[in-house]
């Protein structure tokens, strides 16, 4: 039995994809959810092998979902209108559903699925998130879970970034947060004249420098606003005075 | 400002070049006529090149002030005095240059009639020459701003078109229409009705025209009943509108946005049920229109001022009304107002 998830926020959404699956008797729905938060939860208590995503929701779109749920089943998208998102499948070669969708092209999306099952699915959704993380909403903000609780942190409150591993640690004036991505992605999505990468392990917000300080052999320490010393490299400090126009 | 005709170095080496072989075209005629050549190149150089000068002081005055269309009397009037002043220059000034020649001198003073009538027909020949060319780079320069408005119309007019059918809301629509068609065909019938009605109502090219609250009203009452067969659980409408206000002019799709915007953040961005909030009352000739909704300030947040993006609103209401006080925002308690008065003329 295959087990899905269908997660958007309009009833009448659910209502036709339920009717197109009943064509499929080995596939069974086995949650419904509002929104993105209920996703996660739904996604972490069922371990679905598929979910059905919308990508404009309430609060954390679909994209900002997927990065909250560590191993991520297959998704087929849908979504009714929004070019960054159609952009990013495209390039990506993942299967999406246009609303409203026929149910020949439903059937077709699944039968895809089941021809491909288990064959790299991972990498494509992580390619995908990479990009979905440049729409113009994402780079404003970055959505964290700790625990059960799940965090949207606007860019402004953002100290610096700080590679921790697999994660990466982000620094706010809330306290810390993990967030498993890499320190590239964040250096290509967020508002380059606001945040440099100054050292291989380091992002920081310029708009909080308070002073850089010479620091042994061709490094610096920027020390923030709020006090917080961060390494700035050689090369990281050529970045700095380029941005800062100095 | 226009160019002048003689902005471009050709047509001032050309001004020169003629002025110079105008005044030795005159020397070698009187040399003919057996006058002395050098008291008659004194005298055709000095009175031409003065003439020039009076020439390049019109030129030059109709590209800061032209008196209007057919006022063509009255430049020939300046051009006759402007040409007297010339010849009483050439006796006061060029004439003793010339009075050790007896007969030269005899035949300037005789010219004096001739001379100012020939110096006014070439005065009067520029002044019209360069009205021409100052009417003709006027009209050029209306031809390109006209072109440009027309740009500019256009572009507003396709943003309009892309903003009023917004595509989200209109394919989101086609499927629930798609789910509906299925389950409860009625309802679905009813709602292609509502959808048709509405994008009707939208396609209305009446940008700048007026109508009735209660007209715009039902066109908004419309989105909303779309809006809840999508939403149906969980979005509540309230419209209250006083008996006085019905009759009230705004102007067409002014409240619309406002409402959209509502939905947006609002509805779109909450998971909660939520109520929108509109209230309309007319109050000392201002018809106030209150739109209200609640919105989660972790995930949006409203800026003081013109809000949520409803600064096209603001720019509308500046247009038609040159004020820029007729829109108001407050975000108090997780719940976004926005008010509007239109004045009642």
């Amino acid at each position: 039995m295959i087990r899905t998830i269908i997660i958007d926020d309009e009833p009448l959404a659910r209502e036709i994809i339920k009717e197109y699956l009943q064509s499929f008797p080995n596939i069974s729905v086995v949650a419904e959810c509002n929104d993105g938060f209920e996703g996660v939860k739904a996604i972490m208590h069922h371990r679905p092998d598929l979910i059905f995503l919308d990508i404009q929701m309430p609060k954390i779109n679909g994209f900002e979902m997927l990065e909250l749920v560590e191993q991520a089943p297959a998704v087929i998208f849908t979504t009714a209108f929004d070019e960054f998102a159609i952009k990013a499948f495209e390039n990506n070669a993942v299967d999406y559903l246009l609303k409203p969708f026929s149910k020949e092209r439903f059937e077709k999306a699944i039968r895809k699925w089941l021809d491909n099952r288990d064959a790299g699915n991972e990498k494509t959704t992580q390619a995908l998130l990479e990009q979905a993380g440049e729409s113009p909403l994402q780079s404003q903000r970055i959505v964290v879970k700790t625990g059960n609780r799940i965090r949207i942190i606007p860019a402004n409150n953002i100290q610096y970034l700080e590679a921790a591993d697999d994660y990466v640690k982000i620094h706010t004036s809330e306290g810390a947060f993990l967030k498993n991505k890499t320190m590239s992605f964040f250096e290509k999505t967020l508002n380059a004249q606001q945040f440099v990468r100054t050292h291989r392990s380091y992002i920081i917000n310029i708009q909080l420098i308070h002073r850089i300080d010479p620091y042994e052999k061709e490094s610096y320490l920027a020390i923030l606003t709020t006090g917080a010393q961060v390494p700035v490299s050689k090369s990281g400090y050529m970045r700095l005075k380029t941005v800062l126009g100095i | 400002m226009h160019s002048s005709p003689l902005a471009t170095i050709k047509n001032k080496l050309l001004f020169v070049a003629c002025w110079l072989a105008w005044a030795l075209l005159f020397v070698w005629l009187l040399y003919h006529w057996g006058y002395n050549w050098q008291a008659s190149l004194v005298d055709m150089l000095a009175s031409n090149a003065l003439l020039a000068i009076t020439s390049l002081f019109l030129i030059n005055s109709l590209r800061y002030y032209r008196p209007g269309k057919s006022k063509y009397l009255y430049m020939l009037t300046v051009c006759a005095g402007i040409t007297a002043l010339w010849n009483s220059v050439i006796y006061f000034g060029v004439r003793p240059l010339v009075e050790y020649d007896v007969e030269y001198h005899q035949f300037l003073v005789k010219s004096m009639a001739v001379r100012y009538f020939i110096a006014l027909l070439i005065t009067g020949c520029i002044t019209l020459m360069s009205e021409l060319w100052y009417a003709l780079q006027e009209q050029k320069e209306t031809e390109i701003r006209r072109a440009e408005a027309e740009k500019l119309a256009r572009d507003a007019e396709l943003y309009n078109l892309r903003r009023q059918l917004q595509p989200h809301f209109l394919f989101n629509s086609l499927n629930s229409i798609s789910a509906l068609v299925h389950s409860r065909p009625e309802e679905a019938r009813k709602m292609i009705q509502q959808l048709s009605d509405f994008l009707r109502g939208t396609l209305k090219k009446e940008e700048n025209q007026w109508t009735s609250l209660a007209d715009e009203l039902d066109h908004v009452q419309l989105y909303l009943e779309i809006e809840k067969v999508r939403f149906g659980y969980r979005l509540h409408t309230e419209i209250v509108a006083d008996d006085a206000s019905g009759n009230c002019r705004i102007p067409h799709m002014l409240l619309q946005p406002v409402v959209e915007n509502a939905i947006k953040f609002g509805l779109y961005d909450t998971t909660e049920s939520v109520t929108i909030r509109i209230i309309a009352r007319l109050e000392d000739n201002y018809l106030t229109l209150t739109v209200q909704n609640p919105f989660d300030p972790h995930t949006s947040s409203p800026r003081q001022g013109t809000g949520f993006g409803l600064s096209s609103v603001q720019r509308r209401l500046y247009l038609l009304f040159s004020r820029s006080d007729l829109l108001e925002t407050n975000a108090t308690n997780n719940l976004f107002t926005t008010t509007i008065k239109i004045p009642q003329l």
